[in-house]
């Protein structure tokens, strides 16, 4: 469940051998929290993109985003603003459901534009893609009729077209006096 | 040209201009230590893997330049974490290079496999395993370049067997690929000027210089500024020697042990100019209690160290000098439209002189003591020998310039503070991370780096038991370090605690005087031993070991068991509540 506390980074890295632990071991190390976490690569094969929703309450944006900069293989780090970005996630659920209900089921898949990829006789697999806030209701709608397994992949974001973003190099200072 | 990985690894680290690397071979790094015979670099022979990590470290303090490790896989490079984590911490420039096991074995719990990269990532700055022996040299250049600039701190290199006996067309990069590593420099030009703006206002000013002083090399800067504004000055355990002692503006250290004016001053400041300095836990104490009343000027060429424990009014990201510099250019005009008149700081001035002629460091001396045992009965007997008392000898009895190492525990808190540093990296000691042992190798480095230096190293019994066998090297490799054991017989700092904060219950924190013979252990080492055990010894002792420049010498300095260090602050406690030295504790502060 997504809520205030939680703030979505957008993390260019270097494709190579160990950088998600590199990623991992630094938000283990210094007791910050990851809600989720995505990587793969972006279009140009030497980099990776991580997207981390951190948990602000375990300890202050502005320091997670400082140390995570310091990584030598941390090429960029946006901070995505929810109002500022295109947040895709994907949910892949098996739900407990009987001839009776399948209907229903099928019809409520329907609704929110997912898929269903599997069907058994007393279950089906649906897959969903969108925003995660969707996602949130499909999955506490499915709950009513038993959710067998559920897989989320975490967020992946990119800024709004026109939207600005909070690079980590745009602003140096902490100055207030 | 064609060169085996080895030969390329050893080529790489001459073409960096390495002169001297500390090391311990074994089975995975066997191939690099062929080619090492046929180098022009120094290698020194450790007696134990931690020992070279910590020399190199020693090197890297009095010179400047990265010191270099080698050892081999698995247990070679477990061995050499400590000191890892010790650079770490204290931003040191070390290049540890180490052994793998062969690529194909990596994953399969080999013989002396260890997964070094795993296990250092989060004691290093970076760390990098080499696949591909084409990779050494622009993987030697990226690991020097990340050591020395920005933040420094220590990498490590490893190198499995089989890519160590590849062959490679030599070549030596150009130019280096790290997108990601973007150090910064100067400072932001507006941010110096509000600064300026707050050193011209403020009435209790202090500059609280911390090790990023001596990094960037800023200590002339420093000079300039302190003299230029009047502003008083703080050094920090890792900032001894970044400001001269005897400065009249120069407070001397702050902290858990440092002393009332130094503390006191900061508590009690409307600003603090923090230069290069991370506001550790053991400076600002209780943090919510921490200089209450002042503004912060924060510069750090690190930007995660800026509102990591204290927000800063004015944070800077940028090299210490060239910030240094730039206060020192932005504050020029308004010294001279009159802004910075002495005048404006004379109040603060005098009531700094009050605290320093109130609560001076002190401790009971010789006579006193000695007064003290004749009362109780002890007549006759010579009088206890007190650590701080052997320090002021040490002290005054070697060249200006000296440089000193220590171990840490009591006699590394006295070292600083009867110690007079008059010159940049002339103290080499272990202070975020605290490692006991870290004085006889990390000396033995300091020495080998500034062979025509004197250097001393002042340890504790304990701690000399932990590394004192990298007087083997010392000896063999004819490095003259002079050691200086205040010997009390116990974990001494730890003893403190257990009778301050535990009721006087002493849990296993005896060592004995005798056991080890320190003497006769430093003789079967190829020192000079020596034994010292009243005060009118201590001076032919010290001497003594000033003349022998053709080994190293052990002084085994019997001292007082009993001796505490003074003034503390309570873990935990504010600075406020800084506890003095008992024959003070009658003594109003005067405000």
């Amino acid at each position: 469940m997504s809520t205030a506390r939680h703030h979505l980074l957008s993390v260019l890295v270097e494709n190579k051998a160990g950088v998600l632990t590199r990623v991992a071991s630094l938000f283990a190390r210094r007791g910050y929290n990851i809600f989720s976490l995505a990587v793969a690569p972006t279009d140009d094969a030497r980099f990776s993109r991580i997207s981390i929703v951190v948990d602000v309450e375990s300890a202050p944006l502005e320091q997670v985003i400082a140390q995570l900069d310091k990584l030598i293989n941390v090429v960029e780090i946006s901070e995505l603003h929810p109002d500022e970005a295109r947040e895709a996630e994907l949910l892949l659920v098996t739900i407990s459901a009987n001839a009776d209900e399948r209907a229903q089921v099928i019809q409520l898949v329907g609704v929110f534009g997912g898929q269903i990829v599997d069907v058994g006789l007393d279950a089906v697999t649906v897959m969903l893609a969108g925003a995660p806030d969707a996602l949130d209701d499909f999955e506490e709608l499915m709950r009513s009729y038993g959710i067998i397994e559920l897989q989320r992949t975490g967020r992946v974001a990119l800024p709004k077209l026109g939207a600005t973003s909070t690079a980590s190099e745009a602003d140096q200072s902490l100055e207030s006096a | 040209m064609q060169l085996t990985g080895a030969q390329a690894l050893v080529k790489s680290l001459e073409t960096q201009g390495v002169e001297v690397m500390f090391g311990l071979p074994g089975g995975c790094i066997l191939p690099v230590y062929d080619p090492i015979i046929d180098s022009p670099i120094r290698h020194i022979l450790v007696r134990h893997e931690q020992g070279a990590g910590h020399m190199a470290e020693g090197y890297a303090h009095v010179t400047g330049r990265p010191g270099v490790a080698i050892v081999t896989s698995g247990p070679g490079a477990t061995n050499i974490v400590t000191p890892l984590c010790d650079a770490y911490m204290d931003s040191i420039p070390i290049v540890v290079i180490t052994g793998q096991v062969p690529t194909a074995a990596i994953g399969t719990d080999a013989f002396q496999e260890a997964d070094t990269t795993g296990i250092t990532m989060g004691v290093t700055k970076h760390n990098w395993l080499v696949t591909d022996a084409a990779d050494i040299p622009r993987v030697i250049a990226e690991a020097f370049h990340v050591a020395t600039t920005g933040r420094p701190g220590p990498v490590l290199v490893d190198v499995p067997k089989d890519v160590s006996l590849q062959t490679m067309e030599w070549y030596w990069p150009e130019s280096l690929d790290l997108p990601g590593y973007r150090p910064p420099s100067q400072p932001a030009a507006k941010l110096i000027a509000a600064a300026a703006e707050l050193m011209a206002a403020a009435r209790r000013p202090v500059i609280y210089a911390g090790g990023g002083v001596l990094k960037s090399r800023a200590s002339a800067a420093l000079v300039e500024l302190a003299e230029l504004t009047g502003i008083p000055v703080v050094t920090t355990l890792m900032a001894r020697g970044a400001f001269p002692d005897s400065h009249p503006l120069c407070l001397g250290m702050p902290g858990m042990h440092g002393n009332y004016t130094a503390v006191t001053a900061m508590q009690q400041a409307d600003l603090l100019v923090a230069l290069g300095s991370r506001f550790d836990d053991r400076v600002t104490g209780k943090v919510s209690a921490f200089a209450p009343h002042a503004k912060v000027i924060h510069v750090d060429i690190d930007k995660a160290e800026l509102g990591k424990v204290r927000r800063p009014e004015v944070g800077i990201v940028a090299d210490c000098r060239l910030a240094t510099e730039a206060l020192v250019s932005a504050l020029t005009p308004r010294a001279a439209a009159g802004e910075l008149e002495p005048a404006r700081l004379a109040g603060w001035i005098g009531q700094l002189r009050t605290w320093q002629e109130q609560f001076p460091l002190t401790y009971e001396g010789p006579a006193e003591t000695e007064t003290t045992s004749a009362g109780t009965g002890a007549a006759g007997r010579p009088p206890l020998l007190k650590p701080q008392f052997v320090l002021e000898v040490l002290r005054d009895n070697t060249p200006a310039g000296t440089i000193l190492a220590s171990g840490v525990g009591q006699h590394q808190m006295w070292a600083s503070q009867y110690w007079r540093f008059e010159q940049p990296n002339t103290w080499v000691n272990s202070g975020g991370l605290g490692t006991m042992g870290f004085a006889v190798p990390a000396a033995i480095g300091a020495k080998v780096g500034r062979p025509d230096a004197m250097v001393w190293a002042v340890d504790g019994d304990g701690c000399f038991q932990m590394t004192a066998q990298e007087l083997v090297t010392a000896s063999a490799e004819r490095i003259p370090v002079k050691i200086a054991i205040l010997n009390n017989a116990y974990l001494g700092m730890v003893r403190q605690w257990q009778h301050m904060f535990y009721e006087e219950r002493y849990s296993e924190v005896y060592l004995s005087p005798d056991l080890p013979d320190y003497v006769g252990w430093a003789e079967s080492m190829g020192c000079v031993g020596l034994r010292v055990e009243t005060p009118e010894e201590v001076l032919p002792a010290i001497d003594k070991a000033n003349q022998i420049d053709d080994r190293p010498v052990v002084v085994d300095f019997r001292t007082d068991s009993m001796e505490q260090v003074f003034p503390m602050v309570p873990a935990g406690a504010s600075n406020d509540d800084i506890v003095v030295h008992p024959s003070q504790r009658h003594r109003q502060a005067a405000s």
